[in-house]
């Protein structure tokens, strides 16, 4: 496993390193891939996921989150650099999932939740007042646990975002384009009709990412898309997840550590308690915490 | 009881529990057979009194009849005045109770706080609750004169205040099974919708309603099938007038007084009619077509909602 780990550790650093380089000279690639995301879908850019001078997309400052009088969150501190995949791992309840969720203010659906502190989203409070939260949403996409395909056709489900946020242009090859990126047309190009529903639990994950990433939104949320699983449908998730880091500021948020460790550029550990004990590159991490607390989880002696 | 036991203890005291057993077996199967058989028997009378009728009046000219005197030495027994009345009423209450049952709905499902729900749900409860005869009264007292002092020019008896006390009748009927219906829309959707930078309103209406539609359609059917079989109300308020439905005046239908099936049915009951008479038997032919009606609508509620059955994992 060590060696396992090592590996794709040097993987990371390879990619990084490709990374600068391609920033070096060809400064607005980093600023480009958003927005081109979907035409470029073919052009696949090996590595060169996190450039070093990366810009931040996410950053929260001492933000506490509670639910009633249970904080959930600690003053939690953190830069989520664009692109690449931010890793978020730690026991059950140390609150990473609703670290994850405050990102796009989903906590505003638990009435119970409340939040203080600053979470910049492209430099903006995204808890300010005149804050929007539906079109902070617009801007983040968010695949869940469990895959929640709408009662409705694999078509329907892809288009909705679409719908909902007026991106009425050339729908279907909206559609068809998001579903190729997430590595789900081919299996379903004939079968665009049917519903939603027939598809099994991997594809329908596939399907949930193809709707997340169709209306273009700079960043993606997940948590723990595999969770829900088997070991052939989790590594296609996986893969799928590393290419989509070329231009989408992926967060995950994962109870596997081994998932962390091969996917994901930059880890945050969070602990009992919710704080963020720990925020670096993942091979760091993973090699060479330090903290005693994050090398005790990591090494397995606790969580 | 004869049986021989082979290992006397074991059995005896097993037998003591299967007479038990048997008992409520048969006291819990008599129960549930004694609604069948009132049923079975009711429609039965019904069939075998409305043959009786259509012995004496042809059952063409009774289907096609466009009008109804019951109360002359020759009744005229045509059913059209009536069950246009009762589609008038039917219509009309649809329209007053589908839409505002359906937004209560979904206001009590997605967008009322957990207190304001717990107020709101046990007053609608309380409207299902009141006896339909002082919904009738309240439209005669209160609906039809409002009515007229709007302008609508209608009389003392007149179906439109009938159709819309109808109608505020049945709305928790509709309101109430389909937000049962939306509840029952797992969370993970709505999530999934405002994930994806979707307003309530449209996690409501482009994800919740469509994901229970099944259930909203049934409310409507069971709903529509109470109005038409709704008699207090429109005895009291519209009428005991039998008027065939014109349709070059579709509004002055409304503001007249009409006798729908059910009033129809009152009537006979009331009316001083000696028995064996065809005006008597019209009463059977009346229930039996009703019966007819409603039992189809029912038919039609449970194939809808099996057709669009969603499941939602």
């Amino acid at each position: 496993m060590t060696q396992n780990d090592t590996r794709n550790v040097d993987g990371d650093d390879e990619q990084r390193t490709d990374g600068s380089e391609t920033a070096v000279s060809e400064p607005t690639t980093g600023s480009d891939a958003t927005s081109d995301s979907l035409l470029d879908a073919s052009l696949d850019v090996e590595g060169g996921t996190v450039p070093a001078d990366a810009d931040t997309v996410i950053e929260a400052r001492d933000l506490d989150v509670f639910y009633d009088d249970v904080q959930a969150l600690e003053g939690v501190d953190i830069e989520i650099p664009e692109n690449g995949v931010t890793a978020l791992i730690g026991p059950s309840g140390c609150g990473k999932s609703t670290f994850l969720r405050s990102i796009n203010r989903m906590n505003d659906l638990i009435d119970a939740a409340r939040v203080d502190g600053d979470l910049r989203f492209e430099g903006k409070n995204v808890y300010d007042d005149d804050v929007d939260p539906v079109a902070l949403r617009r801007k983040i996409g968010m695949v869940f646990q469990t895959p929640n395909p709408f009662p409705k056709s694999i078509y329907d489900n892809v288009a909705f975002g679409l719908e909902v946020q007026d991106k009425a242009d050339d729908v279907d090859e909206t559609v068809h384009r998001a579903l190729e990126r997430a590595a789900l047309l081919e299996e379903v190009e004939d079968q665009l009709d049917s519903s939603g529903l027939d598809l099994s639990g991997g594809q329908q994950q596939r399907l949930c990412i193809a709707r997340a990433i169709a209306p273009d939104p700079d960043v993606l949320l997940m948590d723990e898309p595999a969770s829900a699983l088997d070991p052939i449908a989790t590594s296609k998730i996986e893969d799928l997840i590393e290419d989509l880091a070329e231009e989408y500021t992926v967060v995950i948020v994962t109870h596997n550590m081994q998932q962390a460790a091969r996917i994901s550029d930059k880890t945050a550990v969070f602990l009992t308690g919710g704080e963020l004990v720990e925020f670096d590159d993942t091979d760091k991490i993973f090699e060479n915490p330090e903290h005693e607390r994050v090398e005790d989880y990591i090494t397995g002696k606790f969580g | 009881m004869s049986d021989t036991p082979i290992e006397a203890d074991l059995t005896r005291s097993a037998n003591g529990r299967i007479a038990k057993e048997r008992l409520y077996h048969g006291l819990l199967f008599c129960c549930a057979a004694l609604t069948v058989f009132v049923t079975v028997g009711i429609v039965a009378t019904l069939a075998i009194d409305a043959l009786e009728f259509f012995g004496r009046v042809d059952p063409y000219a009774f289907f096609t009849g466009t009008e109804w005197v019951l109360r002359s030495e020759n009744p005229i027994l045509g059913i059209l005045p009536l069950l246009s009345a009762t589609l008038v009423v039917t219509v009309v209450s649809a329209l007053v109770a589908i839409p505002i049952g359906t937004a209560a709905a979904v206001y009590l499902s997605e967008y009322a706080s957990d207190r304001m729900r717990s107020v709101l749900k046990p007053a609608l409860e309380i409207l299902a609750g009141i006896p339909t005869v002082v919904y009738g009264f309240f439209a005669l007292v209160y609906l039809t004169p409002w009515l007229q002092q709007i302008g609508l020019g209608v009389s003392l008896f007149n179906l439109l205040s009938a159709s819309i006390m109808v109608g505020i009748m049945i709305i928790p009927m509709v309101s109430s099974i389909s937000e049962d219906a939306m509840s029952a829309v797992p969370d993970s959707l709505r999530q999934a919708g405002y994930g994806l930078g979707a307003t309530k309103f449209e996690v409501s209406t482009k994800i919740v309603i469509p994901a229970s539609i099944s259930g909203i359609f049934s409310s409507y059917i069971l709903a529509l099938s109470r109005a038409i079989g709704e008699t207090m109300i429109v005895v009291v308020a519209g009428g005991s007038r039998a008027r065939m439905f014109d349709p070059s005046q579709p509004f002055a239908n409304l503001l007249n007084s009409g006798q729908t099936m059910t009033a129809a049915m009152v009537q006979a009951v009331t009316t001083d009619l000696s028995g064996g008479t065809a005006g008597y038997y019209s009463m059977f032919a009346i229930g039996l077509t009703l019966f007819a009606i409603t039992f189809s609508m029912n038919l039609l509620s449970n194939r809808i909602a099996a057709r669009y059955r969603e499941e939602y994992q």
